[in-house]
């Protein structure tokens, strides 16, 4: 066995040891000689992969000018119905088709033409040529010697203190430009506390933005809700914002069949139970209501939550219940929030902490 | 330069006369020189670095059409386009210019599903090539660095693809902004503030599309760039490698010349890579966004899946348990945890800093430190295909489980059954994987020993006179036999003793982990043995002189 370190670079890989190499290793015998292809003795097939290879160059024109015929000779005139109204629609499809393919062929046709020259008339004879060394020993002596010259010209170890002030100025200089990142947005977290619920606004369905009265909402039917003075906002008020915290799932469930804590008592309404659809692990909106087993489940992750249990999680990575948005009926009868939520919405951020124990105090 | 003395070179031929004046300004012909006859290897397995070269070009290719037309804003419109499901519905302009490019512009739904079909391709191409110069031992000395250029140019391009799918501003992509999103947040202390950050406020905002684009457009294609350029530097720089044969050895390159044949194939090339992404493009529909609808928080469809290279990570979100057998979410003194979030992303972030050192792993585990120009058959590497097989397996479970919900739909499973038999192949299939993957390669190996000793199966069935049937085992010839003989056995390299005679825990390690790669291996055939095998069968009747009692000996 030997000594693994000190194998040169020119010690064949196959060669382990030093000592008997030769007896314990078969000897390389070398190329194995060339055997001719069948254009390289018969011109006739010499001929025919020429025809061929003419032929894919065709074929590649060809295709060009598909692409140009599909082009300028389909239009795609009209409104685009996808399924309902299938004329303007296929012609699109035609012509995308015909598009990729009038560009497929103009690039196979060359593709693969080039490639057949070279596998049968151009020389497929193996050629062997010697590797180098990354580098010879002269040239790292060379190259050590030329920068211990710039080290030495350049007075920087003569001169400490000017190279120790040049460092700190180094090191200075490009701060600025991390500096300037600093308004790449705000630092402010208490905007993700709130919403835009409030006491007495209104929930309303999304997108119509109508308002829900509690006798809308049947056993087992689910509603998809926003704040009713989500409309007020425009896209450059932070409409977007607003609505990625405030959107609301309400479900009319069996009063009896569900557990609810003593201060979340005048949370719902007759068995009304309104919960963020904002997944508390990685914020997907929880979009799959299975009626029978009163489970609200993400499509993402597949976080599955309770509602006969106040949202509690009973699979799936989230790891807390959904914040539950207390509501209330109006005077004329229409489903409204006795308040914001009482914990911050979506996903867990670091200082979340901090900020449900600042809310539990205002709330007391 | 002889243009500087009186007489200069006259050439003969037109051809002669542009490459003289080409040459006496610009000073080319020493790369012509280099580069004319440069012999490159031949393998099937070397091209796909090349797909994923090929693909980046029609990347930058089809991307910059799209850049004409596609308008990075978040400032709101109401859509007036062609496609009527869409009229009158308000949304970005993000969102708008792609409607438009998909139903407006001739040829730009093509070019869209050219782009997304090649990033597609870029990944992949990228990922298998890197599985082929590990699973080759490529990235052994002289080539760890560019081994290390290759698992950048790996991230840089998961950082591409990600960036350019989330440009659309549709509710597919928006659902996967919300993931990297809370993904951010959940990195302790600094990471709301990251957030905040990438977003300019909250979530969603009407900075990110903006920053994304000039990230997708510019900054990491730039990147890229530079990395593909340092990349194929250091190929000119090393050589190629080569896999073990009659005739190659680690001093030389046996292969064809760039010009013509190699260039002529890997251009050829080029052109097929183009052609197969072009039939996708036009036969195959990518990213239907006028499907999802423009990015609203409320709605997301069931089924929803990141692009496959977002699978691993997104996958191991979903095995995660959060709230079992406890909440995952731990407060301290006000600070928060999510534990379901960081805990699966360790794994992760563990194999990525064990691709990047793994070149230095295998050198301290083997203490070989030789340059290696010859690349290792996978089975002549047990210990290294094994880890590579167990690494791939874990990718492979976190990517099947970001598809969890749609294994369940289709074969009719329950999900939440989907998800625990996924978390038992997380920590178990890496195992067996090693295992399984481990044996094949001794198996393997042996009987590469059997095939050289004993001869080839020739498939020639003789009937004796005495009514038995045997098989004719024919010998290899020396080409043949030669390439399954010439590997390297590596041995057990025990624990040693330092210089002040002490065995250092580390050591020890290092001498435990060196009997785990070589403890179980196979020798290659030497010539005595062959000799002996010979005259063993000599005694019968030698193999390759219609032996028919070759076979039997075994």
């Amino acid at each position: 066995m030997g000594d693994h370190r000190d194998g040169t670079p020119q010690h064949s890989g196959a060669v382990v040891t030093s000592d008997g190499a030769a007896k314990n290793q078969f000897p390389d015998p070398g190329l194995p000689p060339h055997r001719p292809r069948v254009t390289d003795v018969d011109p006739k097939a010499a001929k025919r992969a020429e025809r061929q290879v003419v032929l894919l160059f065709i074929i590649s024109i060809l295709g060009s000018i598909l692409f140009f015929i599909a082009y300028f000779g389909i239009r795609v005139d009209g409104p685009i119905y996808d399924v309902v109204n299938t004329e303007p629609t296929s012609q699109l499809r035609l012509q995308n088709l015909l598009l990729g393919l009038g560009i497929a062929l103009g690039m196979f046709g060359i593709g693969i033409g080039v490639v057949q020259w070279a596998r049968t008339l151009m020389p497929d004879h193996e050629l062997v040529e010697e590797r180098h060394d990354v580098r010879t020993e002269e040239q790292r002596a060379e190259a050590q010697e030329i920068l211990t010259t710039i080290y030495d010209e350049s007075g920087i170890k003569r001169r400490p203190l000017l190279r120790n002030t040049l460092i700190g100025a180094a090191i200075l200089a490009p701060l600025p430009f991390v500096g300037l990142l600093r308004d790449l947005g705000p630092t402010d977290l208490t905007v993700l506390r709130h919403t835009i619920w409030d006491e007495g606004i209104r929930l309303v369905r999304d997108p119509s933005g109508t308002p829900i009265k509690a006798s809308d909402v049947t056993l087992g039917s689910a509603f998809h809700v926003v704040p009713e003075n989500l409309s007020e906002l425009g896209h450059h008020d932070g409409y977007l914002d607003e609505k990625a915290k405030a959107v609301v799932l309400l479900m009319r469930l069996d009063p009896d069949k569900v557990n609810v804590s003593a201060d979340r008592e005048d949370w719902n309404v007759d068995g009304i139970f309104a919960y963020s659809k904002v997944c508390t692990h990685v914020g997907c909106p929880i979009a799959l209501y299975e009626q029978h087993t009163h489970h609200l489940l993400c499509p993402c992750h597949q976080s599955t939550f309770d509602l006969t249990n106040e949202c509690e999680v009973i699979f799936g990575p989230a790891s807390r219940p959904l914040p539950q948005l207390p509501i209330t009926v109006d005077s004329e009868g229409y489903l409204v929030a006795r308040s914001d939520f009482h914990e911050p919405v979506g996903p867990t951020y670091s200082q979340r902490g901090f900020a449900v124990r600042d809310m539990q105090g205002e709330a007391n | 330069m002889s243009s500087t003395t009186d007489y200069e070179y006259q050439p003969r031929t037109r051809s002669g006369r542009i490459a003289n004046f080409v040459d006496t300004r610009a000073g080319v012909s020493p790369m012509v020189k280099e580069f004319g006859r440069k012999i490159f290897p031949d393998h099937w397995t070397f091209m796909f670095g090349e797909v994923a070269l090929y693909s980046f070009v029609i990347l930058l290719l089809s991307g910059t059409f799209l850049a004409f037309w596609f308008d990075p804003t978040m400032t709101s419109l109401e859509y007036h386009g062609s496609y009527v499901p869409m009229q009158g519905v308000e949304m970005s302009g993000a969102y708008a210019s792609t409607l438009n490019i998909s139903f407006d512009i001739r040829g730009g739904l093509f070019l869209r599903q050219l782009h997304h079909w090649s990033a597609l391709m870029f990944v992949m191409a990228l990922s298998v090539h890197m599985l082929r110069v590990f699973f080759t031992g490529a990235f052994r000395r002289p080539r760890e660095l560019n081994w290390v250029v290759g698992c950048v140019l790996f991230l840089l391009a998961i950082v591409a693809g990600f960036s350019g799918y989330s440009l659309p501003d549709d509710v597919l992509s928006g659902n996967g902004l919300r993931i990297a999103d809370a993904m951010l947040k959940a990195i302790p202390v600094v990471g709301t503030y990251m957030s905040m950050f990438m977003f300019g406020g909250e979530f969603p905002g009407l900075a990110i599309i903006g920053r994304m684009y000039i990230a997708h457009v510019l900054i990491i294609p730039a990147l890229i760039l530079i990395m593909i350029v340092v990349h194929l530097f250091m190929v000119v720089v090393h050589k190629h490698t080569q896999y073990p044969g009659p005739g190659r050895t680690e001093n030389n390159v046996v292969g064809f010349p760039v010009g013509p044949v190699y260039a002529a194939k890997a251009g050829g090339f080029f052109f097929i890579v183009f052609g197969i992404l072009a039939l996708l493009a036009g036969t195959t529909t990518i990213n239907a966004i006028w499907n999802y609808g423009p990015y609203d928080p409320s709605p997301v469809q069931a089924g929803s899946q990141p692009d496959f290279y977002m699978g691993f990570p997104d996958g191991a979100l979903r095995l995660m348990p959060g709230s079992w057998p406890f909440s995952w979410e731990f407060t301290i003194f006000g600070w928060v945890l999510p534990m379901a979030i960081l805990l699966p992303l360790i794994p992760i972030a563990l194999l990525f800093v064990a691709m990047f050192a793994y070149p230095w792993i295998e050198r301290w585990v083997t203490k070989d430190n030789r340059v290696h120009n010859v690349l290792d058959r996978p089975r002549n590497a047990p210990f290294r295909t094994a880890i590579g097989a167990a690494a791939v397996t874990f990718y492979a479970v976190q990517m099947m489980a970001a598809s969890s919900d749609l294994i369940a739909t289709h074969f009719h499973v329950g999900l939440n059954d989907v998800t625990y038999w996924l978390r038992a192949a997380y920590f178990l299939g890496p195992i067996l994987a090693f295992i399984i993957a481990r044996r094949m390669c001794l198996a393997l190996q042996r009987k590469d020993r059997e095939i050289v000793l004993h001869g080839r199966e020739s498939g020639r069935i003789q009937a004796l006179p005495h009514g038995e049937f045997v098989e004719v085992h024919e010998p290899l010839d020396e080409y043949k036999r030669y390439r399954l003989v010439d590997f390297e056995d590596y041995q057990v390299q025990p624990a040693r003793a330092n210089a002040k005679g002490k065995v250092t825990g580390m050591e020890k390690m290092r001498g435990r982990l060196s009997r785990w790669y070589f403890e179980d291996r196979v020798a290659p055939v030497t010539p005595q043995e062959l000799e002996a095998a010979h005259g063993h069968h000599d005694d019968h009747e030698a193999v390759g002189a219609g032996s028919h009692k070759a076979q039997l000996d075994k």
